[in-house]
């Protein structure tokens, strides 16, 4: 919770010196509260009311990075708590469980099974990035060996055991690679500080409940080590929505820094659809972090989808760009196809003419990231708009033919669009479904008629 | 420490909306679902305790559409051709809660089939099933305005939900609703302004507010799930705020979104990255579905049995008393 003019006044001086070069220290207060000047400007500041000032300044959820340089996956400093309020900033990183017990040979095939999970979605690469490494058998050279081969094989690590001795084997052996250490609780977590503090590595935190939690990541935190993942205990959905709820309210409503670290959540089902089902819960309800069981492509695919889809600015709709594009290897007696900038929009027509097997040229006109009836009715896509993007596309160097093809949700600008550009404008279908249907039947009889 | 909770108390309530009505109610049905009636955001018994929690319909068609999904054919091919045996599959094979019938042979494009068809199918289906029903028609204005109020005289006194309610075409449904006693389900495209005027406009014809569920848009994961999420949310909030033009409790019909995404149909010769089919598809339609939980969906409307089994497993999960509740 930022600190009011008020509020920062109480901690000054109040001698009004006027050496800050303002006249008194409630205008210095003022001026601190909207962070137009430093507090470095009094010389008499109290270091408690530096420190206060400082920790004000902190995001209420802290930033925490896990993983190599290159592949740094950054959690927390959210600041909502709707996505609709703001955007959801730092997506939910998603580890598999992998297991110490099997063979090299064995850990190898599930390394790779991992590093397979990575998809491309409306042209961003998605992918699962973290393996939660299992320590199954208390051996600290074994887990170190398995940590080193992951490591190798590129893969960002969460290191699970609740052997010390084994963790800070795996730790040292990877630290470099910054994984995730899992974790301190009530009993180890003097020892869990000091792995944490002098592996350099972020720490997770694992209370009974909320209370002791926030007990833990005090002391932790005044043992110096602040790059803490906060996990409740929580086991079952109800209650891990529960406390992934009251963790982000507490952290952004008050401003409650023994909880202001990024959340994590584990997937318990045993069916690996409600495995899904779950870990997508969490994705939706504030997990930063969210473990799961090893998870079949399918599970991925729908989870790093789900994930996208929550954590994509509400206001910068992802956008294509403007222009020509082109579907297959389209010719001069191929459809030219309009539609909008905004990336499913243009996604989908491109993966329904994709199925049509007619390969085409697409205009894609800039309607800000708005799709065809928003943009329509928001007046970006209309008979200008579109007669200008052709226009500038050049699309007409390239084919032979002036024919058109628009959604056909704005027929109604058809007349005009034509009267504009001087093209036959035909009306497509509603919706993209419809395109093969249309260059099956409509498009090969108007190219028919043309070329009879 | 003592980590003191941060409770969320909300001025206004949601209607609390009951479908269907037994024997002594004056219709045929063995049980009712009543939704909605919540003071507080879904899954948190803390702010407040739900009296309801959100449900599983199946989605039921009188004829299907042409590219329906080889999927959803190996697990309802024996049924889909007749809608009282799919309904009834679906009560006692697949525990659905409600039956959400889709009448899309009026469609003058599909079958054009006659309101008389059409009532003829709904009895069969309510003779066929002891749940509640939820009544969709075609989507072609001037034919639903022909079938909607033979369907609602025929359904007289069993208090269904029939839809959808748009804001080009609602008075004919608004009008054979309030002279047969259902509800109404009421559409927009995505947009809580739209949902609120479309509100304000059917209740100006004198249908309470408490017989309105909302169904704010069709999306599905990976395509514009964000959209409608966002959506339910804002419509949720403003609704618990105290708008009562928005507070009503919200259904998705996410089977027919899912399945048009090729991440639920493509084969996996064709994407072996992507997986199984089998399981991907349900999947698809589960996790659109079950995210709209939290952005508060109370009804959802399924078609998979296997996505359908998912979503009532996760609403009783998510619904367990918990410990630090």
């Amino acid at each position: 919770m930022p600190l009011t003019a008020l509020d920062i006044y109480k901690i000054l001086p109040k001698t009004n010196c006027g050496e800050c070069a303002f006249p008194t220290c409630l205008a210095f207060a003022m001026q601190l509260a909207t962070k137009k000047v430093a507090i470095d400007a009094c010389p008499y500041a109290s270091d408690d009311a530096k420190a206060t000032l400082a920790g004000a300044a902190a995001p209420p959820i802290r930033l925490v990075s896990v993983g190599p340089t290159e592949q740094c996956i950054v959690m927390g400093k959210e600041t909502v708590l709707f996505r609709h309020e703001e955007t959801f900033y730092h997506p939910t990183a998603i580890a598999v469980r992998v297991r110490t017990g099997g063979s090299p040979e064995e850990l190898r095939a599930a390394f790779e099974r991992v590093k397979a999970l990575q998809f491309d979605r409306v042209g961003q690469e998605v992918r699962v990035e973290l393996v939660a490494l299992e320590d199954a058998t208390g051996e600290p050279d074994r887990f170190a060996s398995a940590a080193v081969l992951a490591a190798e094989m590129g893969l960002a690590l969460v290191l699970v055991s609740s052997s010390p001795d084994a963790l800070s084997a795996a730790a040292s052996a990877v630290k470099q690679h910054r994984p995730l250490l899992y974790a301190a609780t009530a009993d180890n977590w003097e020892a869990m500080a000091q792995l944490a503090k002098s592996c350099g590595c972020p720490l997770a935190v694992r209370g009974k409940n909320l209370d002791e939690l926030a007990d833990l990541t005090v002391r932790i935190a005044a043992s110096g080590v602040t790059d803490l993942v906060v996990d409740s205990g929580a086991r079952t959905p109800a209650a891990t929505l529960q406390d992934l709820t009251q963790i982000r309210r507490l952290a952004l409503r008050k401003t409650f820094r023994p909880l202001g670290y990024p959340a994590m959540a584990f997937a318990t089902a045993g069916d690996p659809l409600d495995q899904a089902v779950q870990a997508a819960a969490y994705i939706c309800k504030y997990a930063a972090l969210v473990v799961t069981d090893e998870l079949e492509p399918w599970q991925a695919l729908a989870l790093v989808t789900a994930r996208q889809n929550v954590y994509t600015d509400p206001q910068k709709p992802i956008q294509v760009e403007s222009g020509i594009h082109t579907i297959g290897a389209p010719d001069e007696s191929s459809p030219v196809l309009v539609t909008t900038n905004f990336s499913l929009t243009y996604f989908t027509v491109e993966a329904d003419t994709e199925a049509s097997r007619t390969p085409a040229w697409v205009v894609v006109v800039n309607t800000e990231g708005m799709s065809v009836m928003t943009a329509w009715a928001a007046d970006k896509f209309n008979a200008e708009t579109i007669a200008k993007a052709i226009g500038e596309s050049q699309i007409a160097e390239r084919i032979g033919h002036r024919r058109m093809v628009i959604p056909g949700g704005i027929a109604a600008l058809s007349g005009k669009l034509e009267d504009l550009c001087g093209w036959q404008v035909m009306v497509g279908p509603r919706e993209s479904a419809g395109i093969p249907a249309f260059m099956r039947t409509q498009w090969k009889q108007a190219s028919a008629a043309a070329s009879s | 420490m003592t980590v003191e909770l941060v409770r969320e108390t909300w001025p206004g309530k949601i209607f609390a909306v009951t479908i269907g009505a037994t024997a002594s109610e004056g219709g045929t049905r063995a049980r009712t679902v009543t939704v909605g009636g919540h003071a507080a955001l879904p899954f948190l018994p803390g702010d407040a305790l739900s009296p309801n929690r959100p449900v599983v319909a199946m989605e039921v068609m009188d004829a299907l559409p042409q590219d329906w999904p080889e999927a959803l054919k190996a697990q309802l091919g024996d049924v889909c051709s007749s809608p009282a045996d799919w309904a009834r599959k679906c009560v006692e094979a697949y525990g659905a809660e409600l039956i959400c019938l889709r009448l899309n042979s009026p469609h003058p494009d599909w079958m054009d089939a006659s309101p008389d068809a059409a009532v003829a199918t709904v009895r069969s289906v309510l003779e066929a099933v002891p749940v509640p029903l939820i009544i969709l028609g075609c989507g072609h204005a001037d034919k639903d305005n022909e079938v909607w109020p033979r369907v609602t005289e025929a359904t007289k006194g069993e208090r269904c939900l029939i839809g959808v309610a748009t804001p080009e075409n609602y008075k004919t449904l608004v009008v054979s609703c309030l002279a047969d006693g259902h509800s109404v389900l009421a559409e927009s495209p995505i947009d809580v302004n739209i949902q609120k005027q479309l509100n304000i406009l059917i209740t100006e014809m004198g249908i309470s507010p408490g017989r309105i569920v909302l169904h704010p848009g069709n999306a599905s994961l990976g395509y514009g799930l964000e959209y409608e999420y966002s959506i339910m949310e804002r419509i949720r909030i403003a609704g618990l705020q105290g708008d009562k033009m928005l507070a009503q409790p919200m259904l998705t019909l996410s089977a027919e979104e899912s399945w048009k995404a090729k991440e639920a149909k493509l084969p996996e010769a064709a994407q072996p990255a992507w997986g199984s089919e089998s399981r991907r598809g349900p999947a698809w339609e589960a996790i659109t579905a079950t995210s709209f939980l939290h952005a508060g969906a109370d009804i959802l409307v399924l078609m998979h049995p296997e996505a359908a089994a998912a979503a009532r497993r996760a609403i009783a999960d998510l619904s367990a008393a918990a410990a630090t509740a």
